[in-house]
Order: C-alpha cells, then structure tokens, then sequence
C-alpha cells in the first residue's frame, strides 16, 4: 500500500536520510525506530507530504505523494490541538477541513472520542485535560476524517511510563477495531515490540533501514505480562543488537559535531 | 435536592463574604493616598495653596460638573482619544496580520517599525502641528500615530509566534489558506493582539491630554494646564483626577472585552 523506493532528503549539504525501501501494506502497523537524529520525523513529513525528498519515490497506492492529503493523518508529539476549542472542537476540526456537514460532524466527532474513551470531557478545553487525554483527543481527531493511514510521530514519548503504557493498548485496541493502516515512529524499543507487527530499525544519520523484524508476539489476549514473556524479551534484544551500534556510533557523531 | 437547594445560598454568602473583604483589600492603598492628601495640607505638613485637601479637590470638581465645564471638556477629549484609538484599531490589526504573514515584509520592515516606536510619539507632536495645524485632525492624527505602534508591532508578533505544530496540522489537512488564518492564525494570536490594544488604549489617553496642554481651546489637558494657568489649583486637581479615573476605567473596558474574547486562556493564566 505505501513503499518507499530510495527515498534521499538532504538539506543543503546534510543528510537526513539516504535511500530508505519499505513497504507498508494495508492495514498493516508498522513500527520505525531510530536513534536520536537518524531522520525518523524527516520520514513522517515526507509521508505526510509536508515536504518532498531529494530522490527517490514515495508512493501510496501505487501513486506518487505529492503534497499532504486527507487520506493520511498525523499525531504529533506535541499533541497540536487548539487551546481555544473544547475536545469536541478540536475532533470536529479535522472534520471541517473534508467538508462533512455541520450537524453530521457533531455526531461524528463524539462517537469517536467516545471510541477513544473520554466520553463525558467533550466540553473540556485543552488545559483542563491530562497529557494522555489530551493525545486522545489528538487520535480521534485523526480517526474522525477517516483516513487510510495513520502517521504517528513519537505520540507517547512525552507521557509518563504508566499512562504511555495503557495509551499503548488502546491504540492496539482502536487498530483491531478499525483496521487502519499504522506508520509508528518511536525511539523506545520496548514500545515499538510492543506495537509493531513489522519494526524497520534505522541507522544512525544519514537514515536508512539497517533491517525490518517481523514481529509476531502470538495471541496477546493469552498472556497476561506480555512485556515478561520469552519472546517480548527475544525481540527485544534482537532490536538492542541492531540498534546498540547504531546508538554509539549517533553519540560519536555528536560528540565529533 | 433538598441539600443542594440548601447548600446554594451558604455558598453564595461565602462568596460575597470573601470578594468584599477582597474589594476592601485590594482599595486599602488608594484609600491611604487619599487620606494622606486629605490630612497632609490639613496638618500643614504641605502647602495647602498648592496642595489642596481632597475635599477641596472634590468641591471643586462637583461645581465643574454642575456648571458643565468637566463634561464638554471630557467629551471633546474622549471624541478626539476615542476616534484616533478606533482608527488604529482598524488599520493596524488588518497591518499587522498582513505583515506577519510575509515573513520576508515582517523582517524587511521589522527594524524600521522598532525605531518608530522608541520614538516618543509627543518628540512628533511639533511636527504634527506644524503640517496639519492645532486643530482637530493634528490631534486625533497623533493619537492615532501612537496608538498604531503598540498594535501593529503585537500583532506582527502575535502571527509570527504562533505554534509550529498547529500550522504543521493546518498544513497536513491540506486547508486552504483562508480557513488557516480563520480558524488558526487569528484565534491564537487573538490574546497577543489584545495586549497592544490594551497598550494603545492606554497610550491614547496619555499623548491626547499632553497634546491638548501645548495648544488647546477644549478637552481635558487644556482644562487642567488653564487652570493651573488661572492659579485655580483645586480644579487643575480635579481636572487631573477626572483624566486618571477615565484611563482606569478605559482599561478596564479593554480588560473585560479581551477576557470575553479570550475566556479559554482564563484559567490556565491564573
């Protein structure tokens, strides 16, 4: 459904990421995780279509992107909801921007922070929610308009531990529920064997994929501490080893900067 | 039900009880200044011809306002303020937003707009009078002058401080760019642009009766320099309480309509 083909973006003479290959296919949640610097936001925007790489090819269905479109939608680390507009206002935004009518994006707009679990804080501004609540907000507001993709750009990093671990399962949940296609972008380890079906480990900069792992956990309503079991741990060190090199060389580079 | 409807008077009392022991808190320094203006010339701890008691002041003020001297003179001065405020109001929101918006106009323009600004719009005052005279228009003109700086300089910023990832979402859900300035860039710079024309409203006051004292024939800076002029001290004060409590109560005009048009930042301010 989306491949990338040699993607490059450089600015001015740096490069961010340097012939990145990956496929997505529908319905399919994909985790990519990177250490600190290796252009995993440069990434999402070229997804998102905010900007557009130096060489190579992104395409969705086949066809190039060209330019940000409806049938993607990004959550932010930084939630990027609209302080003067209650949740409500701020699912309904998204809403307004496909042109569903006025009444219909009402309804809309409660089913789904109903889906997200903050039924009853509809009315509440931005800063009378909790950082996890408001993320919620974020995400329904990306699933309202009902786009194909779901681009998510380190979506927890900023929760505490307890929080980011339960906003973990209800994502999983709304992605059973759903069957969009997820673009996950995180640089904790734990989380992306937690989420991913598929995780493309990067390199550190210029980006590319060292390796994609495919992970497959079994059935996760069977094991009660998912994040004990054997093979949580197996994957978990297999994606350190890729990944411990790549970290120490980011931190050479850093320092060498 | 019954314990609600029980409960809801208690918590009214309460509420009273505490905002008049608040309002009597929050008067107790203006209070003490006008006791000490009262006492000071009374006691001879100052020249009383120069300092009159505040009861003088207030004796004097009552007759202004019976003969209706205090009322023309305050309506020729709010008609002039008011006109050049408005007048800035309505050219230099649309201005800034514009030159906020193009990025290249805001940092073309940017160091030009700052060396107005720290020029004293009164520095002006002579070269206003000499190009358009002392009448009317040279009067609302300086207002307007000054009042445009404060506006114009906190709108440009209120649009170019806008959150980054807000235009980044704007931009991801592809909206045209008059819904972005409609439904992001002017909500959030709203506060912004509130705080220059709370400034504006201020300043307008302030360079208006300093104009009317260099050459006037009404309002209340004229009022106040002709009758320290006539040695009428009592009614120069009265002249300049009455200025005082017109910039308070104007600010507290700008104040409530901000609150109304900003009420969702309300409570994560306090």
């Amino acid at each position: 459904m989306i491949g990338l083909r040699a993607v490059t973006k450089d600015f001015g003479d740096f490069t961010a990421l340097a012939g990145v290959d990956l496929d997505v296919a529908a319905g399919e949640f994909v985790v990519i995780v990177g250490p600190s610097g290796c252009g995993k936001s440069t990434l999402l925007d070229l997804l998102a279509g905010l900007t557009a790489p130096t060489s190579g090819q992104l395409l969705l269905h086949g066809k190039p992107i060209n330019g940000p479109g409806l049938d993607r939608g990004i959550v932010f680390q930084q939630y990027a909801l609209l302080p003067w507009r209650t949740a409500l206002g701020n699912v309904e935004f998204g809403l307004e921007a496909t042109g569903v009518p006025r009444r219909e994006r009402t309804e809309r707009a409660r089913e789904f922070l109903d889906l997200v679990g903050l039924t009853g804080f509809e009315q509440r501004h931005p800063h009378e929610l909790s950082g996890g609540m408001r993320q919620r907000v974020a995400i329904a507001r990306s699933l309202a308009y009902d786009p194909e993709v779901l681009l998510m750009d380190e979506p927890f990093a900023a929760l505490d531990a307890q929080t980011r671990e339960s906003l973990q399962d209800e994502l999983l949940r709304i992605w059973e529920r759903t069957g969009k296609t997820i673009v996950f972008i995180t640089h904790g380890i734990d989380e992306a064997v937690y989420l991913g079906q598929k995780v493309a480990v990067l390199t550190s900069r210029p980006g590319r994929v060292k390796r994609t792992v495919q992970i497959d956990l079994g059935n996760r309503a069977e094991v009660r501490d998912l994040r004990s079991s054997e093979k949580f741990a197996h994957y978990r060190h297999e994606i350190w080893e890729l990944l411990h090199d790549e970290v120490a060389r980011a931190q050479r580079l850093e320092v060498a900067r | 039900m019954s314990t609600i409807e029980i409960a809801l008077p208690q918590v009214r009392k309460a509420t009273v009880g505490i905002s008049l022991r608040k309002i009597v808190y929050r008067s107790a320094a203006i209070v003490g200044l006008l006791a000490v203006w009262e006492l000071a010339p009374r006691l001879g701890l100052v020249d009383s011809t120069f300092l009159p008691p505040f009861s003088d002041v207030m004796v004097a003020w009552w007759q202004l306002l019976a003969d209706g001297q205090l009322l023309d003179n305050t309506l020729a001065s709010l008609g002039r303020s008011l006109t050049g405020f408005g007048l800035a109001v309505v050219t230099a929101v649309p201005l800034g937003l514009l030159i906020g918006w193009y990025k290249p106009v805001a940092e073309l323009l940017g160091p030009l707009l700052e060396v107005f600004r720290n020029t004293a719009a009164l520095a002006l005052l002579p070269v206003f009078v000499l190009l358009l005279g002392i009448g009317e228009t040279s009067k609302i003109s300086i207002v307007l002058y000054a009042c445009v700086w404060p506006i114009l300089l906190n709108t440009i910023s209120a649009v170019r401080t806008v959150d980054p990832t807000l235009l980044k979402l704007a931009r991801s859900l592809d909206l045209p760019p008059i819904r972005l300035f409609q439904k992001v860039i002017l909500p959030a710079a709203a506060p912004t642009v509130f705080t220059g024309i709370r400034l504006a409203g201020a300043v307008s006051i302030l360079v208006l009766v300093a104009a009317e004292m260099v050459g006037a024939k009404a309002g209340l800076g004229y009022l106040v320099n002709a009758a320290q002029f006539n040695f009428a001290i009592p009614q120069m004060y009265a002249g300049i309480v009455t200025i005082s409590v017109i910039g308070v109560v104007f600010n507290q005009l700008l104040v409530a309509l901000e609150r109304r048009f900003t009420s969702w930042r309300r409570d994560q301010l306090s």
